[in-house]
């Protein structure tokens, strides 16, 4: 309970962060529950993070989880919040305001410099899933074999994740 | 069903077509379905598939803009949409019913994906399977961030700058928002508006 003010101001500077998407402020998510405040470590972030990718709707949903594990379903509900409202707010109000910029010169300025800022910021936070994630041979091979395959087909991301689950299944099971 | 359709169609881009005519609680049941079905990333298609095609809410360029404005602004691109369509067809109330039909499927699965975890997290079966699904998010995550790339870098330069960023979120360890700062108002200046010699405005 008493955490509940630390994590809602986190999980909000951490909003403020997903440029170009909820990866970007994964690297700051990290450093912030894991080093910092030491709620989870890095392999249950890492587990979050995964089994987020499981679930339906926006793909940082992984808060949600992280903020039960921490402080209980009260957590998940100001977490989720804390980590929705900011940026929801900060759309809504620009959202208004867009069409009144129309002709502005800076306003396709401004989108086309933060573009590769964006892809920049998704990148480092792929990076440091990898980092925790890729572990050995497998899971280099799983990984490499996920990028190839959702860059060459159209199949549903989700399958092949279920089957990645599948593989450390009966490699568990092999093992016995 | 047909008139907000007919006149989503013949709206300008970024005007609030059918306004009104649908209800709070249709936007929400809407939204809350894309939500609990937009399974394996790509929301936005979802997004689109659902409000484009399906009920015809907004039209496509709509759509395009709506992107546009998302990707520009901090905020996942589908929670974003998300707020600006529900904006458009109903006000602030629509985009509160929106935002809450999109999050809420995720946010209880996930939560209820923490609870298991804690009783059967440490569990060496449950482990060998997360390791192996977490090095499958990698694998998308990877892909997902080449594949904006291939739609967004064009030039040398951009490549510089997301070289850049990386660099100094991953190499030097910067917090991420000093480096979202420098870099981007380095690239927004780079990117400045020229005066181009043919047609400057008349002061």
């Amino acid at each position: 309970m008493r955490q509940l003010p630390v994590l809602v101001g986190v999980f909000a500077y951490l909003s403020l962060l997903t440029i170009g998407g909820g990866m970007s402020a994964f690297p700051e998510m990290k450093t912030l529950t894991v080093d910092v405040y030491h709620w989870l470590t890095f392999p249950q972030l890492i587990h979050f993070f995964s089994v987020g990718q499981l679930a339906p709707g926006p793909n940082m949903m992984m808060v949600a989880a992280v903020g039960e594990w921490i402080a209980g379903p009260l957590g998940a509900l100001f977490v989720v919040t804390a980590f929705f409202l900011p940026t929801a707010l900060i759309t809504f109000c620009v959202g208004r305001l867009w069409n009144r910029l129309e002709g502005w010169p800076w306003r396709d300025v401004i989108q086309r410099g933060l573009a590769p800022v964006s892809i920049g910021l998704l990148l480092s936070g792929s990076l440091t899933v990898a980092k925790g994630a890729v572990t050995g041979w497998l899971t280099a091979f799983i990984a490499i074999a996920v990028f190839g395959l959702l860059l060459r087909t159209r199949i549903n991301p989700a399958i092949l994740i279920f089957g990645a689950g599948l593989i450390g299944l009966f490699g568990f099971l092999d093992r016995w | 069903m047909n008139s907000p359709l007919r006149e989503a169609v013949s709206a300008r881009p970024g005007e609030l077509p059918a306004r009104g005519r649908v209800t709070l609680w249709q936007i929400f049941a809407a939204f809350l379905t894309i939500g609990a079905t937009s399974v394996g990333g790509g929301l936005v298609a979802y997004l689109r598939r659902g409000l484009v095609a399906k009920r015809g809410w907004i039209d496509d360029p709509t759509f395009v803009q709506l992107l546009s404005i998302s990707e520009a602004l901090p905020g996942l691109n589908g929670t974003n949409i998300a707020i600006l369509a529900g904006d458009r067809l109903r006000g602030a109330r629509g985009a509160l019913a929106a935002i809450l039909g999109i999050c809420v499927p995720g946010a209880l699965i996930m939560v209820a994906a923490a609870i298991a975890y804690r009783s059967q997290g440490d569990e060496p079966v449950v482990e060998a399977m997360l390791a192996t699904i977490a090095a499958a998010a990698v694998g998308l995550s990877f892909s997902v961030t080449v594949q904006l790339g291939q739609n967004l870098l064009k030039r040398l330069s951009d490549f510089v700058f997301v070289g850049l960023t990386v660099l100094l979120v991953h190499g030097l360890h910067l917090s991420i928002l000093p480096a979202l700062l420098a870099v981007g108002i380095l690239a927004i200046w780079w990117y400045r508006p020229r005066p181009s010699r043919r047609e400057a405005p008349p002061q």
